[in-house]
């Protein structure tokens, strides 16, 4: 059952065709990964999604229905990457100001934004003004008035960014436990380590068009290149034999080499075993998103090129 | 129309409980209490005596200008001439100079103020017709005393058709400070919006409000927040500046308290006799006979109309700029010279209330909340009050349509200014 379904949607602005015809949709309570480099129009999507933007063609589902922006955007929690909060503004007053925004009434807001306080240990910051909170601290803040409302899809725009370790780990865990409680969670990121971490399924976008769509594991074994490395116990000397692999690399105690065509991973533990070499590890390596990311968006050019103006009027 | 509220209420309470507000509105009517009797006890203070030596070789002048010595003082035989009148203690040495002995010179250290000159063209204008009158067997104490009689004798006032006793120059003031009030709260309050669309486009927060929210109900949220803010403030202006008149009544001497009773009491008084009051009582009779609900609500209303009308222009140019005050410069200028333009059409045809130039100002939105608060007080004609007060509504419904469209694309732009050209095509696109 997806939440939300995004159909041949486009957006061209004068300059550029931002959004390029892309579709993908997204199940329910799942963690979605949308990434591409700087500049592919995951911004302009996003902004589409949240009913920021109308789309120039191609439609959107929400929970199963055409999506009406005036009213789904209260089952949307929209973090921006550029953070922004009123500077002069109490924390406290700030945060049941931007429920109240959502739909929530005052005194249901107060109770609400009170246990995520508690939670993140921020009690102390209610009459606090944001311009005496650092980065990280209204990071949190942010993080906390964007899924007050429990608001069934949470849209997420490098919500890492600028935070410690501590901290990434504190909001990293709940969103699992949001997307547990049933949240459907867009994360938009560049940084592939915490993609290959947290998300089920991820769609990849170059140039406003959609270039990848996949689960992680999917995606990785789409691009497997059948590496295998192996550890031994002591580098084996003089083999001989007609090897069912390539040599790719050595290092420490450890091979890495490419399975030959028509081969399976068990020949190539076989022909050590009878060469009688001591292996102590077997592992196959998986490419990490970040190598696909480079593969795919190396060659185009890293950000988009703006079209001649005549093309376009 | 609930988000729209949650906004204002925002602007209006975050502006309302800041420590400059109020600091401004307490202030502000102070300060233009201060400044008013200032500028009132400089203008009263009398100059003092002039002492003039007169090179008079006819020997014309001396027995017609020796009389009144109250402000001026003339000296026939002083011996002094250009050179060394003010080292013998002249303020001034008037002489003839031509051989006709009509056209003289008034020779000063410092220039003569228009007061002294108009009294020495007065006295030699009474000094020739004396002279007429001395040659017609007259004698001079004849003549001073017609003289001293002709200047209480016959007095004159204006009443206009409601019998009601008018002074233009009270009512020109009246209308010139509230068309000031509302030129410059204009100003504050259009920068007020402005600095707020800015403040939020800068600070990221845009984005995040307009995902929960309409950019056009954020920005009827910030114009009506402010705009209450402004109401509150003149409100409590115009009670404070009630309350000050009220306590500066009670220090009026008890004479010119009991006229005014008797002109306000009888009006037809002041038609039929008016010699017996005195000028303060006059004017404060007049102060307290204009139509002050009309002049109030229509104050209020101007202030609102005009307020509306312009601030949705300072949001639009709020949105589109970024970070640099510099870039909003150039694109406020447009919105600002209409403002004051009208200024400039009020305070030269103050007196002229019913000319063309402000007719036709205080009808059209841009100009009208200023230019009419300056006919005000002269009762313009009803219906040129009603198409003033429709036109600017449908005006700043114009504006506000306009401004939104401006304001919605431009509040998540970042990056170059847009062109006027570009802002055109997002008004006229969808």
């Amino acid at each position: 059952m997806s939440l939300l379904e995004v159909q041949n949607l486009k957006k061209y602005f004068a300059t550029q065709k931002a959004v390029d015809d892309i579709s993908f949709s997204v199940n329910k309570g799942s963690i979605f990964g949308l990434l591409g480099p700087n500049g592919a129009g995951k911004t302009t999507l996003i902004r589409m999604i949240t009913g920021i933007f109308y789309p120039d063609e191609g439609q959107i589902l929400f929970d199963g229905r055409k999506f009406d922006p005036i009213n789904d955007v209260v089952h949307i929690g929209y973090m921006p990457e550029e953070r922004g909060l009123y500077k002069k503004m109490k924390i406290g007053e700030q945060a049941v100001y931007l429920a109240q925004l959502k739909g929530l009434k005052k005194s249901e807001a107060m109770a609400k934004i009170k246990e995520w306080f508690i939670k993140f240990e921020m009690q102390s910051w209610w009459t606090k003004k944001v311009e005496d909170l650092s980065k990280g601290m209204s990071q949190k803040l942010q993080f906390v008035t964007t899924v007050l409302h429990e608001p069934k899809l949470i849209i997420l725009d490098e919500p890492f960014s600028g935070l410690d370790p501590v901290n990434s780990n504190l909001i990293k865990d709940e969103i699992y436990k949001l997307a547990q409680r049933g949240s459907t969670i867009i994360f938009s990121t560049h940084r592939m380590e915490q993609v290959e971490e947290i998300c089920d399924h991820i769609v990849l976008v170059n140039k406003g068009q959609k270039i990848l769509d996949g689960t992680v594991k999917g995606v990785k074994h789409q691009f497997k290149e059948n590496l295998f490395s192996i550890g031994f116990e002591e580098v084996p000397q003089a083999l001989n034999g007609n090897p069912p692999y390539e040599m790719v690399g050595t290092k420490d105690h450890q091979f890495i080499v490419k399975i030959k065509e028509g081969f399976k991973p068990a020949d190539v533990l076989n022909y050590f075993l009878q060469q009688g070499a001591k292996i102590i590890s077997f592992n196959e390596m998986l490419p990490s998103l970040s190598d696909i990311f480079i593969k795919l968006v190396e060659g185009t050019p890293l950000t988009r090129q703006f079209l001649p103006k005549e093309t376009v009027e | 129309m609930n988000k729209i509220w949650l906004v204002m209420k925002r602007e209006y309470v975050t502006r309302v409980r800041n420590k400059t507000f109020l600091l401004s509105t307490i202030l502000l009517p102070l300060v233009m209490v201060l400044f008013i009797t200032g500028a009132v006890f400089f203008a009263a203070r009398p100059e003092g005596k002039k002492k003039i030596a007169v090179i008079d070789k006819k020997g014309s002048l001396e027995n017609f200008l020796k009389g009144d010595t109250s402000k001026m003082i003339f000296d026939f035989n002083s011996g002094a001439d250009t050179s060394n009148f003010s080292q013998k203690g002249f303020d001034g040495l008037l002489y003839a100079v031509d051989s006709t002995g009509q056209h003289f010179l008034l020779k000063t250290q410092k220039a003569a103020s228009n007061e002294t000159m108009d009294r020495l063209r007065d006295r030699l204008s009474n000094a020739y017709v004396s002279g007429k009158l001395l040659e017609k067997n007259i004698t001079i104490s004849q003549i001073d005393s017609i003289n001293k009689a002709s200047s209480s004798y016959y007095t004159v006032d204006n009443t206009d058709e409601k019998n009601k006793n008018v002074n233009s120059s009270v009512n020109a003031g009246i209308g010139f400070a509230s068309g000031i009030i509302i030129y410059i709260t204009m100003f504050i309050f259009g920068a007020m919006v402005m600095r707020g669309v800015m403040e939020e486009k800068t600070t990221r927060i845009a984005e995040v409000i307009i995902s929960s929210v309409k950019p056009f109900q954020l920005m009827m949220g910030k114009i009506l927040g402010i705009g209450a803010v402004g109401l509150t403030q003149m409100l409590l202006w115009i009670i404070l500046i009630f309350l000050i008149s009220t306590a500066a009544f009670t220090f009026l001497p008890s004479d010119v308290l009991e006229q005014v009773k008797n002109i306000q009491s009888n009006p037809g008084m002041m038609t039929s006799n008016p010699g017996q009051y005195s000028a303060a009582a006059k004017g404060i009779a007049n102060l307290t006979n204009l139509n002050w609900p009309l002049i109030i609500g229509c104050f209020l209303f101007y202030f609102l109309g005009g307020y509306l009308f312009y601030s949705s222009l300072f949001a639009a140019v709020g949105s589109v700029v970024n970070e640099d005050p510099q870039e909003a410069q150039s694109l406020m200028f447009p919105i600002i010279m209409p403002i004051i333009f009208a200024f400039i059409i009020m305070s030269s045809n103050i007196d002229k209330p019913d000319s063309p130039v402000m007719v036709w100002a205080s009808i059209i939105p841009f100009t009208s909340p200023i230019v009419m608060m300056g006919r005000l007080a002269s009762s313009p004609p009803f219906w040129q009050i009603a198409v003033s007060m429709l036109s600017l509504v449908g005006g700043f419904i114009l504006t506000t349509w306009l401004a939104g469209k401006i304001y919605r694309t431009g509040i998540l732009l970042y990056g170059k200014k847009p062109s006027w050209k570009e802002m055109i095509k997002w008004v006229r696109r969808s």
